[in-house]
């Protein structure tokens, strides 16, 4: 989950409230020791920023499977992207969703 | 000095692994292997951290080539390799894309593959070098090496394919699990090599990864997962391709999620036993049968209060880290883990282990890791931590733990505390740990 193409800098801003519904997801189904509203929107998921790991991305897949219809693919050529932030999550379920 | 052949019964043609649907021939897989064996620099250790399984692979033939040996670790983190740098102070990297951080001296395996060679020669490897050197975690903070002799390995591989009704098949191999850990190196890796598979280069990661990879391969085809990766497939995926053979390992699974992937996959699942110190010692299959079966020649007892395996491929007696109950030399009921280990979605560790880690970090005067009883119907229950580190804040504290342990067996939480509940001999009761983590609202599962 390294550098963001420039493309995604520049994508339109996310819904604010589609990120706070994710955030209460996230800290709910992933059994996180943080309030929703202390996940800072532009912060890393994985690692130094929200700390999820492989495991929290496997269970977050099956969720937003579930609640939103978006697959996830490893080859999805956003695929670094999309666990950049919660902002740029939300971004691309906003793009994606079937439900 | 006897030998075993690199590869098993291949003809040039044959199929040693698959990468995108395509096959790489026995032809192939040698030529690549001669390559990378003559960029590796005259060093006795490799740290072999490709990602993907054909350069894994590779890499770790290219090492019994050379007679270097191939070094496991439970994880990667810069303590790891700082004690794995004064274990074998000669180590280097061998990585593909991935392990770019890691701070040892680093040969990149060719993206692009060798020219064909007008022969084909099997070269064959001594039963007795040493072809792996896998470590746990151990529970003084120091990892604990396991040496894998090259002829023992091929020795488990070959009783295991037998189990999997698979010998000689050249089944088709798809691993969720990394080649690193004894369960996917055993079960994909050398299962290729030794056992006369076909091994897949991906590693594919979401359900819908695993199923296309999956539906690329010819049969006979094998899926080698862990509980994890399964649930969250099936939950997610009603009609998941055929499989021939389903093979799951490194966490508890349950019968009826086992009988959901049978059905599902249209397909035996076997559940294997085994640990880093014995490698893969046991099967059952789980939809079926509660006791399980040991692979050839190994026999479970009772010494005291620890059950030991013996014989087979397991070249020393070996203590096993869970409860065994011996039902026949060759049959046994699992009972759970001791309970100083941890297993995370299928990493495993000690407490003592990771409070030693924990001791390390300056400013920390006591602390204490704590796994909540597991009531969780799938879900992975995560690790609670009570420290006591006066002027250390919380970021610098998980930032120095991330340092130093496996990102899954990070705190949730980490709670920091004036002192512990220590009663006057110094212990830490369960049940005053038990009530601290109620207070601090500790959950399991999710």
């Amino acid at each position: 989950m390294a550098s963001i193409p420039v493309s995604a800098q520049f994508a339109p801003a996310a819904d604010p409230a589609l990120i706070e519904e994710l955030a209460a997801l996230i800290t709910t189904e992933l059994n996180l020791d943080v309030q929703p509203a202390d996940i800072a929107p532009e912060a890393p998921l994985y690692g130094e920023g929200l700390g999820l790991d492989s495991i929290d991305i496997l269970e977050l897949a099956l969720v937003i499977s579930r609640r939103y219809g978006v697959r996830l693919r490893s080859d999805h050529e956003d695929n670094t992207v999309i666990f950049a932030s919660l902002s740029h999550l939300a971004r691309f379920i906003a793009q994606n969703r079937t439900k | 000095m006897a030998g075993v052949p690199l590869i098993a019964g291949a003809e040039a043609r044959a199929a040693v692994a698959w990468r995108e649907g395509r096959a790489i021939d026995a032809a192939q897989f040698l030529a690549d292997v001669a390559q990378l064996a003559a960029l590796l620099p005259t060093c006795g250790h490799v740290l072999n951290v490709c990602a993907d399984r054909y350069r894994f692979a590779i890499g770790l033939a290219a090492a019994l080539l050379r007679a270097q040996v191939t070094l496991l670790p439970p994880d990667q983190t810069p303590q790891t390799v700082r004690r794995l740098r004064e274990f074998a102070a000669d180590a280097y990297v061998l990585a593909d894309d991935a392990g770019a951080e890691i701070d040892l001296p680093r040969i990149g395996v060719p993206a692009e593959p060798a020219p064909r060679p007008a022969t084909f020669n099997v070269p064959s490897i001594p039963h007795d070098q040493l072809c792996a050197i896998v470590f746990t975690s151990g529970s003084t903070g120091a990892p604990v090496p396991n040496r894998k002799h090259w002829g023992t390995l091929v020795r488990s591989v070959r009783g295991a394919l037998e189990r999997w009704g698979l010998a000689g098949a050249r089944a088709a191999i798809l691993g969720t699990v990394p080649p690193q850990h004894m369960y996917g190196f055993e079960s994909t890796v050398l299962a290729a090599l030794a056992g006369g598979g076909a091994l897949c280069a991906e590693r594919p990661f979401f359900a819908d990864d695993i199923c296309a990879a999956l539906a690329r391969l010819p049969r006979p085809r094998v899926l080698v997962t862990a509980p994890l990766h399964l649930r969250t497939l099936l939950e997610d995926v009603p009609r998941p391709p055929a499989a021939d053979l389903l093979l799951c390992a490194t966490a508890p699974l349950d019968a009826e999620l086992a009988a959901l992937a049978e059905a599902r996959f249209g397909a035996g699942l076997l559940e294997i036993y085994g640990c880093t110190e014995t490698g893969q010692m046991a099967t059952r299959r789980t939809a079926r049968e509660l006791a399980w079966r040991t692979l050839p020649g190994i026999r479970v007892e009772l010494r005291g209060a620890h059950a030991w395996a013996s014989g087979g491929h397991v070249e020393q007696p070996t203590a096993l880290g869970d409860v065994l109950e011996p039902l026949a030399p060759e049959r046994f009921l699992l009972h759970g883990r001791v309970s100083d280990m941890v297993n995370i979605a299928g990493k495993r560790s000690s407490l003592a282990h990771l409070e030693a880690q924990l001791r390390t970090i300056d400013g920390v005067t006591d602390g204490v890791f704590y796994m909540p009883e597991d009531d969780a119907a799938g879900g992975v229950t995560r690790l609670a931590a009570f420290v006591v580190a006066p002027g250390l804040a919380r970021e610098a504290l998980l930032a120095a733990l991330r340092q130093r342990i496996d990102a899954a067996f990070l705190p949730r939480p980490l709670v920091l505390l004036e002192r512990l509940p220590r009663a006057p001999s110094g212990k830490l009761p369960r049940a005053a740990l038990r009530a601290l983590a109620r207070a601090h609202g500790v959950r399991s599962g999710s």
